[in-house]
């Protein structure tokens, strides 16, 4: 579903590369953590498989794509294909609930009897059916990321990649989270999510990629966050 | 669906940065009235010399009694010098570009001069001091050098004149003004253009959430894009239409009502000419718009 070859990405010539001949493949259906301290290269792994960034050298291949020779009006067609959710929500604060999941469907052209009948569903997937007219500003923290979470996968991308999405909830909330992800992982959603919380990591138990100063330094499978220095 | 989302976002644009707007409005109506009024001054100043050149004629004047002229030392002109000329305008050298000759004598030219007079003040003028002429319709008026060059030299022949020198100096006020509003008309664009250019930055830049979301969902660059290009546009064209209004008001009214009916012997402009000139002002309008837009959204709304 994603896979990365032999990929480095140099944001200014002559620096410490952010991502060093990295090379990774993650499978249909996987659910992966993708773990290291800031600056290790996370963001740009994920901006790389969103297409946001370009590699300097080595091969992107995404949902059947290879972004290397993606033109650059065939973008659109792949974000459809990958959901993302981000630790700051990003909801638009002057629409509802409804109208910020639909806003995504809206945006891609989609027929309104379909957007009628999908947000309710997806709504009712992270659980917030009766919330739909509620304001982002009338919402917890945990109730906004499930709104992000439900614009993300409205449209059923096949991929599902999130930025510390419980970077700013507290532990309680963010267990809740986890569970929606997991939930959405098991109807073969294929999940990569990039996070600095080790309880989640170690409890979910899945596998773990982990990024130092730019290099792949583990992949294992049933993982936790920080395996013990010997 | 998709269009009604892009008016929506149109007109949410609009009234969000509504000061903005207002003022691309009045700085595009203000240069696009410059704008149409160099070009109708330059319709008039064609009207007119349709018209006008139409009318004119070659006078070429005959050499009078005891004319102190070097040219006509040899006293009035004789018959004979007078058939000689009118022989080169009709088959001679001239008579290619000669479409009528008149021909004018001293005593028809006095005669002319007492019906005009009515307040008598040239009813003591004589024959003997009359002045007779030729008068030349040309088939070309342009062509009035190549005419003048053949007779100018003949005998019995003072000056040879074109009635064109009479409208040289109205037209070269008329194409002043024309360079003027023209000029202004340009300095005028120039600030539309980049008022619509920051405009259409504000609004990209105030509605960044949203086209972050809309690029993160996989909207078309064109649907990101086009809401902005859109009100630029539509701002544009709410001035170009005001111009083409204010344009067809003063036509009318000033044009037709006060000038048509004050200074009778011009042929004027219409109101139907504004309306040849409204299409091109809308035309200019879209299109400083969409230069404004692409030299704008690429950086604000990248892919």
């Amino acid at each position: 579903m994603i896979r990365l070859d032999h990929v480095s990405k140099l944001y200014a010539r002559g620096a410490r590369p952010a991502l060093d001949d990295i090379s990774v493949e993650i499978e249909r259906g996987d659910f992966v953590f993708l773990v290291g301290a800031s600056g290790s290269g996370k963001s740009t792994c994920l901006k790389l498989i969103l297409r946001e960034e370009r590699p300097t050298s080595g091969d992107v291949h995404v949902a059947g794509r290879h972004l290397n020779k993606l033109s650059s009006w065939r973008v659109p067609l792949l974000r459809r294909e990958i959901g993302a959710v981000f630790q700051d929500f990003r909801l638009l604060p002057n629409k509802t609930v409804y109208d910020n999941v639909a806003f995504a469907l809206q945006v891609i052209g989609k027929k309104r009897h379909y957007i009628q009948s999908m947000v309710p569903e997806t709504l009712e997937l992270v659980g917030l059916a009766g919330k739909e007219k509620r304001f982002p500003h009338e919402l917890s923290g945990g109730e906004q990321q499930r709104v992000a979470i439900a614009r993300a996968v409205v449209n059923h991308p096949p991929i599902l990649l999130c930025d510390e999405p419980t970077g700013n909830l507290d532990p309680g909330t963010s267990i809740g989270i986890m569970r929606l992800l997991d939930r959405i992982n098991r109807t073969g959603t294929t999940v990569l999510m990039a996070t600095h919380d080790d309880e989640i990591v170690d409890q979910m138990r899945k596998r773990v990629i982990e990024l130092k100063g730019g290099q792949l330094v583990r992949d294992q499978d049933r993982g936790v966050y920080e395996v013990e220095q010997s | 669906m998709r269009l009604r989302f892009i008016m929506g976002e149109v007109f949410s644009g609009l009234r969000r940065n509504g000061t903005m707007a207002l003022s691309v409005v009045l700085v595009t109506f203000v240069s696009l009235t410059f704008v149409g009024a160099a070009a109708l001054t330059q319709i008039q100043v064609n009207d007119l010399k349709d018209d006008w050149y139409n009318k004119v004629e070659v006078s070429i004047f005959l050499c009078p009694d005891n004319s102190p002229d070097i040219k006509c030392v040899g006293g009035v002109a004789t018959p004979a010098q007078e058939a000689a000329i009118k022989a080169v305008l009709t088959d001679g050298a001239a008579g290619p570009f000669v479409q009528t000759v008149t021909y004018e004598s001293r005593e028809e030219m006095i005669a002319n001069l007492h019906a005009r007079d009515m307040s008598n003040q040239f009813s003591s003028l004589t024959v003997d001091q009359g002045q007779a002429s030729f008068r030349v319709k040309l088939k070309d008026p342009t062509k009035f050098e190549t005419v003048a060059d053949v007779v100018r030299g003949m005998d019995g022949v003072q000056t040879v004149k074109d009635q064109r020198e009479i409208f040289k100096g109205l037209f070269s006020i008329l194409n002043a003004a024309t360079l003027v509003a023209a000029g202004l008309a340009a300095i005028m664009l120039l600030a539309a253009v980049l008022l619509i250019t920051t405009t259409i930055r504000l609004s990209a830049l105030s509605r960044r959430r949203e086209t972050t979301i809309m690029r993160m969902v996989g909207a078309s660059r064109g649907l990101i894009q086009l809401p902005f290009m859109l009100e630029g546009a539509v701002a544009a064209t709410l001035g170009a239409l005001m111009a083409g209004a204010g344009l067809w008001l003063s036509v009318r009214y000033l044009v037709e009502d006060w000038l048509k009916q004050s200074v009778t012997f011009v042929n004027y402009i219409g109101a139907s000419d504004v309306l040849t000139v409204a299409p091109w002002l809308l035309v200019i309008a879209v299109g400083l718009a969409v230069v404004a837009s692409v030299a704008t959204l690429g950086r604000y709304t990248r892919a």
